[in-house]
C-alpha cells in the first residue's frame, strides 16, 4: 500500500474516513461462568475482524505453546487475558475493554469474570454497557452463575440480551439442546424486564455462527451474533426525555465569563430556553451555550457543554439544570439498590461518602431493607451487605442531592459509596425512588435553646469522648475529672459503656453491626446532652474510626473532643481489672476488643493521654487545664 | 464540527468529561505532554474542554535528553503558540551519571530518565492527578487499566486491587502523598486518532511524515541518527532512507519504518494495511508480554 498511487489512495481513505464518521458505537459486555468461553469469543470477534496484527499472533503463537488450553491450535483465549497473574492462573480477574469495529458499527466490549467473587467488576462492565451477551456452556445449560450475571444486567438497566449457546460443537450441533436452554433461560429472563433476547447457537473456538453463518447448525435461521450486534437497535426513545445537565465544574477566567460545565445526561437544550436551577428552584434563561470547544445554538444528551445562563445566580458543582416542566427529584433520603463491592461488609448506621456524577456528600444507609438472592431473587431479611451481595436500603444524606429513578435515567439516578477511611470504592447505588418522610420532617423551632441552656450554667456544652482499650483507666479518669468539674461548679454528666449496655443498648450484643448500633444511639443520647448545656463524659471503648467519626460528624468539631486513652495492651491485660482478659484470651468470650476484634488507633484524637506510669490524678488535671485553656469551663 | 451521534464525538465528550472532572475534583493535577499524536489530540481535547477559558493547569515534559530535534522543537513552538503553562522535567541526577541508551540498554535508560524522572517531578511539585494519553488499545495490560487509575504514596499501580468504576461516576479520592492517574483516551483506538487529527486538522510533529532522513541500520532497527551522540559501530553507515515512525520516544530506541506515506491520508491508509501493531516500534515491549505489566507496577506509565 505504502507503494500505491497516494492521489487515489487519499481519496478513498476520505472516503472511507466520512463512513467511519457516521458509525455509531455499540457498548456490550460479555459475562457467563468460567470456561463457557467469553474470553475466545471475544479473541474470535477480534480475529475474525480483522484486529490482530502480526506481531500479537506470533506472540499468541508463542503464548499459546506456553499457556494455552487448546493443544496446537492457536488459543485465541490468550489475545484477551491480559495480566500475568491470571493467566498463570488461567482465569480472567478483571474487567477489561476491547475494541473492534466493522464497516456498521464501531464495539466496545466490556470483558468481564465469571468467578463469583467478581461480581463487582461485572457490575462494572454493565453500568456503561447497552447489551450483555450471555454465554452459557451448551453442555451444562443456565447455571446458577447465569441467572446472576442476567439479573446484574438488569439491575444496571441493561435492556437487550444475547443468550449465546456456546461450545453446540460439543454437544453435535443439536436443536433439542439448543432449544432446551432458551426455554430455560426465558423462563426466568422474562420477569427481568429485557427488551430483546436473542438466542444464538455457536462454537467460540471454531467460529460457527459467531461472523458467518454455520452449515453444521442449519435448524438456525437467526442472525449470527456479530450481524445482530451490527443492527440491534438500543436508543429507545431517548430523544424525549427531559433536559438534565449535572452542573461538573464552574468556569470563571475572568469577570465578564461564567459559565457551567457538564455532559448533558438526557435531553437537549436550545439557546434561549428556560431552565430550573434544581436545588433552589430559581429559574432562569440560557443565552450562549458551547458545545466541545465551539458556539452552537443547541446541544443534546451526550454533548460536553458550557452553558452561560441570562442571571446571576447561586449554581455550583453538584447541582443539576434541568427543564422546568419536567422536574428531578431533590431529597435527602431516598431507598435505592445497592450492590456491594468492599471486603468491610455495608453496615447500617455507618458513614459513607456518597457521590453521583457530579455531586458528594455523606450518606448514611439508615435501613438495610432487605438482601436479593440472586439466584432465586427471594428477598432475605439482612444485617449487612457482603461484598458482592445486593440489597435493597434506604439512604439519607446530609443535605438534599439532586437525581431521577434510575430506571428512568441511568445517568442520574445512580451513585458510588466510597469508605471514609480507605477511600475505596465500597459500593454502588441505583436510585429506585425518593422517600416521603424526607419532605415531611421538619424540626421544632424552639425558643429555648442550647445556649440559652449552657449560658445559665456558664460554660460550654461539649462531650468528651473516651475511647481506649478494656482497662485502659477510661472510667477511673472520667470519674475523677467529673470530681474536679463539680466541685469547681460545673454541670456534667457521665455515659459508661458497661452501664449503657444494661439499659439503653440491653438488646445490643458484640458484633460489629451491633457495635456500630451500639455507638450510634450513644452518639444520639450525647447529643441531647449537650442540646441540654452539659459537660458529657462519654467512656467507650469505641475500636471503629469510622464511628467515631461518626459521632464527630453529629456533633460538629466544636462539641466533640476525642480523648485516646492510651494504655498498652500488654498492660491492659496485666491489669485486667474485671478478669475479662483471661477469660477472652482463654475463648470464651467472642469479639474481644484488642483479642479477636481490631482496635483502630484515632488518627488525630483532640486529646492523647498515654496513660504509661502517670497516675490517673495527673491526667485528669492535664484533661482539665485543656478544656480550660479552650474556654469549656 | 463532528457529526452528532457519531462515535468520535462521543469519545470526544467523554475525554472532556474526565479533563473537567479532575479540573474540579484535584487540587494539584497535570498533564503529562510527551509530544506525540495522542500527546496531540490529548492538548486539543483540554483546549476545548475549557474554552473560551485556558486549561487551568500545566503541562509537563519529561524530557530524558534524547528525544528526537524535532520534538522538541514543536513542543516549544506549541506552548508559544497556544500559551499553555510548560514544565519541563529532566532527572538531573540521571545527566551527572551519564546515563545513555547506548552504554546503558534501553531498560535502564528509560527507567532512570523516564520512569524515575517522571516520579521525582511529581513529587517535586506535589501533583496530585496526572493525565497520561496511554489507550485501552495498545497492550493487553492496558487493558484492564481504569480511566481514573489510582497511585499509592510510592507511585506504585496494583492491578489486582483497583477501584471499580461505574457509570461516569470516578473516585477522585486520595490520601496523603497518594496519586491518580488519568487517561481520557482510554477508549480511543490508534485509527481514532489519526482520523480525529485529520477531520480537526491538528498540528504533530513532522517526523510522522515520511521524508528522506539518514537512518543506520542496528539491530534490526533503523535508528535515524539524530545527533553526534549516536557513534556508528564499525560496518555501519548512515543512509538516506525514505522513513517516517509510528511512535515517537528517544530517537535511539524508536525504530523507523520505511514509508512513503507523506499525507495523513496515506499514513491512515498505510495503518489499515499495517501487519505489525503500533508499539512493536518501541523497544521497551519487546522484551517479553508481561513486561509493559511490571513497569506499570512500577510507575511507568
Ligand atoms: N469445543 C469448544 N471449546 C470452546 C469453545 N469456546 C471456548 N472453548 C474452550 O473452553 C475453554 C475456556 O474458554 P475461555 O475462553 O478461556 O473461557 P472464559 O473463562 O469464559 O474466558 C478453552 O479451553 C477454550 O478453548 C467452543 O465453542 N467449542
Amino acid at each position: 500500500m505504502a507503494h500505491r498511487d497516494i492521489k487515489t489512495a487519499g481519496e478513498d481513505i476520505r472516503r472511507f474516513l466520512a463512513e467511519q464518521e457516521e458509525k455509531t458505537t455499540l457498548r456490550f459486555l460479555t459475562c457467563g461462568s468460567v470456561d463457557d468461553g467469553k474470553s475466545t469469543l471475544i479473541g474470535r470477534l477480534l480475529y475474525d475482524t480483522k484486529l490482530i496484527f502480526e506481531d500479537q499472533l506470533s506472540q499468541l503463537e508463542s503464548d499459546s505453546r506456553k499457556h494455552g488450553t487448546t493443544g496446537d491450535e492457536i488459543d485465541l483465549a490468550l489475545l484477551v487475558d491480559g495480566l500475568e497473574a491470571e493467566r498463570e492462573q488461567g482465569i480472567t480477574i478483571d474487567v477489561a475493554y476491547r475494541f473492534f469495529a466493522t464497516p456498521a458499527r464501531r464495539f466496545i466490549v466490556a470483558d468481564t469474570p465469571g468467578h463469583e467473587q467478581y461480581t463487582r467488576n461485572m457490575a462494572t462492565g454493565a453500568s456503561t454497557a447497552e447489551l450483555a451477551v450471555v454465554l452459557v456452556d451448551a453442555r451444562q445449560g443456565v447455571l446458577q452463575q447465569t441467572r446472576r450475571h442476567s439479573y446484574i444486567a438488569s439491575l444496571l438497566g441493561i435492556r437487550h440480551v444475547v443468550l449465546a449457546v456456546n461450545k453446540i460443537d460439543l454437544v453435535d450441533f443439536s436443536r433439542q439442546r439448543f432449544e432446551e436452554i432458551e426455554s430455560a433461560y426465558r423462563e426466568f429472563a422474562d420477569g427481568l424486564g429485557f427488551e430483546t433476547i436473542v438466542a444464538i447457537p455457536l462454537s467460540a473456538r471454531h467460529g460457527d455462527n459467531v461472523t458467518s453463518r454455520s452449515a453444521r447448525t442449519d435448524w438456525y435461521n437467526g442472525p449470527t451474533l456479530l450481524a445482530h450486534l451490527e443492527t440491534v437497535d438500543v436508543s429507545h426513545g431517548d430523544d424525549d426525555q427531559p433536559f438534565r445537565l449535572p452542573v461538573q465544574y464552574v468556569s470563571r477566567p475572568n469577570a465578564d465569563f461564567r459559565g457551567f460545565s457538564g455532559t448533558i445526561a438526557s435531553g437537549a437544550v436550545t439557546k434561549g430556553d428556560k431552565v430550573v436551577v434544581a436545588k433552589s428552584g430559581k429559574q432562569t434563561g440560557i443565552s450562549r451555550i458551547i458545545a466541545h470547544g465551539e458556539e452552537a445554538d443547541q446541544a443534546e444528551a451526550g454533548d460536553a457543554v458550557i452553558l452561560v445562563l441570562d442571571d446571576e445566580i447561586e449554581v455550583s458543582r453538584g447541582n443539576m439544570l434541568v427543564a422546568p416542566e419536567h422536574r428531578p427529584h431533590v431529597a435527602d433520603q431516598f431507598m435505592a439498590n445497592i450492590v456491594w463491592f468492599d471486603e468491610h461488609a455495608l453496615l447500617p448506621g455507618r458513614s459513607y461518602r456518597l457521590r453521583t456524577e457530579c455531586d458528594q456528600i455523606n450518606a448514611t444507609v439508615t435501613d438495610l431493607k432487605f438482601r436479593i438472592d440472586v439466584n432465586t431473587f427471594a428477598h432475605d431479611a439482612a444485617k449487612s451487605l457482603e461484598m458482592n451481595e445486593i440489597g435493597v436500603c434506604n439512604i439519607s444524606t446530609q443535605a438534599p442531592v439532586v437525581f431521577d429513578e434510575y430506571g428512568a435515567n441511568r445517568a442520574t439516578g445512580a451513585f458510588i459509596l466510597i469508605d471514609r477511611i480507605t477511600n475505596v470504592t465500597a459500593g454502588a447505588g441505583m436510585i429506585q425512588h425518593p422517600l416521603r418522610r424526607a419532605s415531611n420532617v421538619h424540626w421544632q423551632a424552639l425558643d429555648v435553646d442550647k445556649d440559652a441552656r449552657s449560658e445559665i450554667k456558664h460554660q460550654k456544652p461539649v462531650v468528651l469522648w473516651f475511647t481506649g482499650l478494656s482497662g485502659s483507666g477510661k472510667s477511673t479518669i472520667a470519674n475523677l475529672l467529673e470530681k474536679k468539674l463539680h466541685v469547681s461548679g460545673r454541670h456534667t454528666t457521665i455515659l459508661d459503656g458497661d452501664n449503657v449496655r444494661h439499659g439503653l443498648n440491653r438488646d445490643l450484643g458484640f458484633t460489629e453491626e451491633d457495635r456500630v448500633e451500639n455507638i450510634r444511639r450513644v452518639g444520639e443520647v450525647s447529643k441531647l446532652m449537650v442540646e441540654a448545656g452539659l459537660i458529657a463524659i462519654v467512656s467507650f471503648i469505641s475500636p471503629f474510626r469510622a464511628e467515631r467519626r461518626m459521632v464527630r460528624e453529629m456533633l460538629g468539631d466544636n462539641e466533640f473532643v476525642e480523648v485516646f486513652v492510651d494504655t498498652p495492651f500488654e498492660e491492659c491485660v496485666r491489669r485486667d481489672p474485671k478478669g475479662l482478659y483471661a477469660r477472652a484470651l482463654k475463648g470464651e468470650i467472642r469479639n474481644f476488643t484488642g483479642v479477636d476484634s481490631p482496635y483502630e488507633i484515632p488518627e488525630r484524637a483532640d486529646v492523647h493521654l498515654k496513660t504509661a506510669n502517670r497516675p490517673p490524678e495527673d491526667l485528669a488535671d492535664e484533661l482539665e487545664q485543656w478544656l480550660k485553656q479552650r474556654g469549656y469551663c | 464540527m463532528l457529526a452528532s451521534g457519531s462515535h468520535l464525538r462521543r469519545l470526544e465528550a467523554e475525554a472532556i468529561h474526565i479533563f473537567r472532572e479532575v479540573a474540579a475534583s484535584f487540587s494539584k493535577p497535570v498533564m503529562l505532554y510527551s509530544i506525540g499524536k495522542d500527546s496531540s489530540v490529548m492538548l486539543r481535547l483540554a483546549m476545548k474542554a475549557f474554552h473560551p477559558a485556558k486549561p487551568p493547569f500545566p503541562f509537563l515534559h519529561v524530557d530524558t535528553t534524547w528525544k528526537f530535534r524535532e520534538m522538541i522543537e514543536f513542543r516549544d513552538r506549541m506552548a508559544a503558540e497556544l500559551g499553555f503553562d510548560l514544565l519541563v522535567h529532566i532527572n538531573e541526577d540521571g545527566v551527572r551519571d551519564g546515563i545513555n541508551p547506548f552504554d546503558h540498554g534501553s531498560n535502564t535508560h528509560t527507567h532512570i530518565m523516564k520512569t524515575v524522572a517522571l516520579r521525582q517531578a511529581l513529587d517535586k511539585y506535589g501533583f496530585d492527578a496526572a493525565f497520561g494519553g496511554a489507550r485501552r488499545d495498545e497492550e493487553k495490560s492496558r487493558a484492564k487499566e481504569r480511566i481514573f487509575s489510582f497511585r499509592d504514596a510510592n507511585h506504585g499501580w496494583d492491578p489486582k486491587n483497583q477501584r471499580p468504576e461505574m457509570w461516569k461516576i470516578y473516585n477522585t479520592r486520595v490520601g496523603a502523598g497518594e496519586s491518580i492517574r488519568v487517561f481520557p483516551l482510554s477508549n480511543w483506538t490508534e485509527l481514532d486518532i489519526w482520523q480525529y487529527i485529520m477531520l480537526e486538522d491538528i498540528p504533530i510533529v513532522p517526523l510522522y511524515f515520511a521524508e528522506k532522513r539518514p537512518v543506520v541500520e542496528r539491530d534490526g532497527m533503523l535508528v535515524l541518527k539524530d545527533d553526534d551522540r549516536m557513534q556508528l559501530r564499525d560496518g555501519e553507515k548512515a543512509v538516506e532512507r525514505m522513513v517516517r515512525f509510528r511512535t515517537l520516544g528517544c530517537y535511539p530506541l524508536t525504530g523507523a519504518i520505511e514509508s512513503g506515506a507523506n499525507t495523513l491520508e496515506a499514513i491512515v491508509s498505510e495503518m489499515l494495511t499495517a501487519r505489525t501493531s503500533e508499539r512493536q516500534g518501541r523497544l521497551i515491549d519487546r522484551d517479553e508480554a508481561g513486561s509493559m505489566e511490571k513497569k506499570k507496577r512500577e510507575g511507568y506509565f
